[in-house]
C-alpha cells in the first residue's frame, strides 16, 4: 500500500471491514452505490440515495404505529358465551404475577420499549441535518445505540409467535383479530424495509458533516 | 475452496500500524482509543471477547437446564391441570396434526438452541488453538448464529400470547411456567455470548507468518 498511514487515517474515503479488518479504499461514484468486503464479504456501503430522510420517515411512522398497537384490541377470543380480548398491553402484563415479572419486563423490553426507544434514538441523530440545523447534543451516542438495538427489537419475532399462538388455540375457540393487530403488521414490515436504508457509511457519514 | 484468510493483494488496519472503528468504518491512529466520528471504543483486537464468549454461553447452557425441565404452560380446563414442557408443546401440536407449526416450534425451541451452544463452542475452542483453518466457513458459520440466534425468542412470545389471552376462570385458563422465563433468559445469554465474539479474531490467525 503506498498511501501513507496519515493519508488512510480519519479519510472517510477508507472504509475499514468491521468484521475482519480489511481495508478498503472508495471512490466517490463506490462510496454512494453497494459495496462488499473483498474479503468476508460483510457489506460496507448500502448504496441507499436519500437514506437520511427515508430512515427519519420511517422512524417516525413506525413511533405512531407502535401508539396504536398498544391501545387498541390486539386479538379477540370467542368461546361459546366466554369472550375476552387482549391488547399487546394485556399480552406484556399477563406475565406479571410473581416470578414471572421479569418475563413480563423483558416481553416489554423486546417488542415495545426496544422498537420505540430505536426509532426515538434515530429521529433524535438524524432528524436536525434533513430540518438544516446542527446535530443535537449527544447525536453519535443515539446513533450508536439505534445500530446496537437492533438484534432486541424483536417485532417480527412476536408476529411468527402469534401465529404459532393462534394455531395452538384454533380448536378451544374462535379468534377475531383487531386493529392493533394490522397496525403492528404494518410496523413490521416497516422496520424490514426501514433496514434496508441503514447504512452504517452514509448515516455516520452525514453525522461527521453536520457537526455544530 | 482455496481461498484461507486474506488474499495477497489485501490489507488490514492493523497490518498499516492504524485501528479500525468496528461502530462506522472509519480508521484511526492506532494510540486513539475513541473514535472521532462515532465516539465509540477503539481496539484493534478484542483479547478478551473469548472470556465474555465463554461466560455468557457457560450462564446460557445453565438456565437451559430447566428451561427443558419445569413446565412451559400450565393450562386449566374444566379443573383438570396439565402441564406442559418445551418438547410437550410440540408433541402436542403433532398431535392435532399441525406439522408445520410443529415444526417452526421445534426448529426455534430445540434446534437453534442446541446449535448455536454447538457452534458457539466450536468456535471458541477453535479459534485459539488452529493456524490454518478455514476462516471463510467460521466466519459463515459466526454470521448465522449471530442473524439466527434471536429467533429462539418465539415460544416465549407464545406462552405471552397464549396467557393473555385464555383466561375463562373456571373453564379453561393458561398460566406461565417457570421454564418461560429460563428459556428467555437462556436466549438472552446465548446472544450476548454470539455477540462478545470479536470476529477479526477468526480472519487473523489465517494471518500469522505475514511480516508484522
Ligand atoms: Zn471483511
Ligand atoms: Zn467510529
Amino acid at each position: 500500500m503506498t498511501d501513507t498511514i496519515h493519508e488512510v487515517a480519519y479519510n472517510p474515503a477508507y472504509i475499514a471491514c468491521p468484521h475482519c479488518d480489511t481495508l478498503h479504499r472508495f471512490s466517490d461514484d463506490e462510496l454512494i452505490s453497494r459495496t462488499r468486503c473483498a474479503s468476508c464479504g460483510y457489506r460496507l456501503t448500502l448504496g441507499k440515495s436519500e437514506a437520511i430522510i427515508r430512515v427519519v420517515s420511517l422512524a417516525l411512522t413506525s413511533t405512531i404505529l407502535m401508539g396504536i398497537v398498544l391501545f387498541t384490541p390486539f386479538l379477540s377470543l370467542n368461546a361459546g358465551s366466554f369472550a375476552s380480548s387482549a391488547s399487546v398491553v394485556d399480552v406484556i402484563f399477563g406475565f406479571s404475577t410473581g416470578i414471572m415479572v421479569p418475563l413480563a419486563f423483558a416481553v416489554l423490553c423486546f417488542i415495545v420499549v426496544a422498537p420505540v426507544l430505536r426509532s426515538l434514538a434515530l429521529v433524535y441523530a438524524l432528524a436536525p441535518s434533513l430540518a438544516g440545523l446542527k446535530n443535537s447534543i449527544g447525536a453519535e451516542y443515539a446513533l450508536r445505540l439505534a445500530f446496537s438495538l437492533k438484534p432486541w427489537a424483536m417485532a417480527e419475532i412476536f408476529m411468527v409467535g402469534v401465529a404459532v399462538a393462534l394455531v395452538k388455540i384454533a380448536g378451544l375457540a374462535t379468534i377475531e383479530t383487531g386493529v392493533a393487530f394490522w397496525a403492528f403488521v404494518l410496523l413490521v414490515l416497516l422496520n424490514a424495509f426501514q433496514d434496508t436504508f441503514m447504512c452504517r457509511n452514509t448515516l455516520w457519514a452525514s453525522l461527521a458533516t453536520n457537526r455544530a | 475452496m482455496g481461498v484461507t484468510g486474506h488474499q495477497q493483494s489485501l490489507i488490514t488496519a492493523r497490518d498499516v500500524g492504524l485501528v479500525a472503528c468496528t461502530s462506522c468504518g472509519l480508521v484511526a491512529h492506532a494510540a486513539d482509543h475513541v473514535c472521532s466520528r462515532c465516539h465509540a471504543g477503539l481496539q484493534s483486537r478484542d483479547h478478551k471477547s473469548l472470556q465474555r464468549v465463554w461466560a455468557w454461553l457457560i450462564a446460557g447452557l445453565i438456565v437451559y437446564v430447566p428451561a427443558n425441565l419445569y413446565p412451559m404452560l400450565r393450562t386449566t380446563q374444566l379443573l383438570k391441570t396439565q402441564d406442559s414442557t418445551i418438547v410437550g408443546g410440540v408433541v402436542d401440536l403433532v398431535h392435532h396434526n399441525a406439522f408445520a407449526i410443529a415444526a417452526i416450534v421445534f426448529i426455534a425451541s430445540v434446534v437453534i438452541p442446541v446449535g448455536k451452544f454447538l457452534i458457539i463452542g466450536y468456535l471458541a475452542i477453535l479459534l485459539p488453538r488452529t493456524q490454518n483453518k478455514d476462516s471463510h466457513r467460521l466466519h459463515k458459520l459466526h454470521s448465522a448464529v449471530e442473524f439466527i440466534g434471536r429467533w429462539s425468542m418465539i415460544d416465549v412470545f407464545v406462552v405471552a400470547i397464549l396467557v393473555a389471552l385464555v383466561q375463562f376462570d373456571v373453564v379453561a385458563s393458561i398460566k406461565p411456567g417457570p421454564a418461560a422465563a429460563c428459556f428467555a433468559l437462556s436466549v438472552i445469554f446465548t446472544m450476548l455470548s454470539a455477540q462478545a465474539f470479536d470476529p477479526r479474531l477468526i480472519w487473523d490467525v489465517a494471518d500469522q507468518g505475514k511480516p508484522e
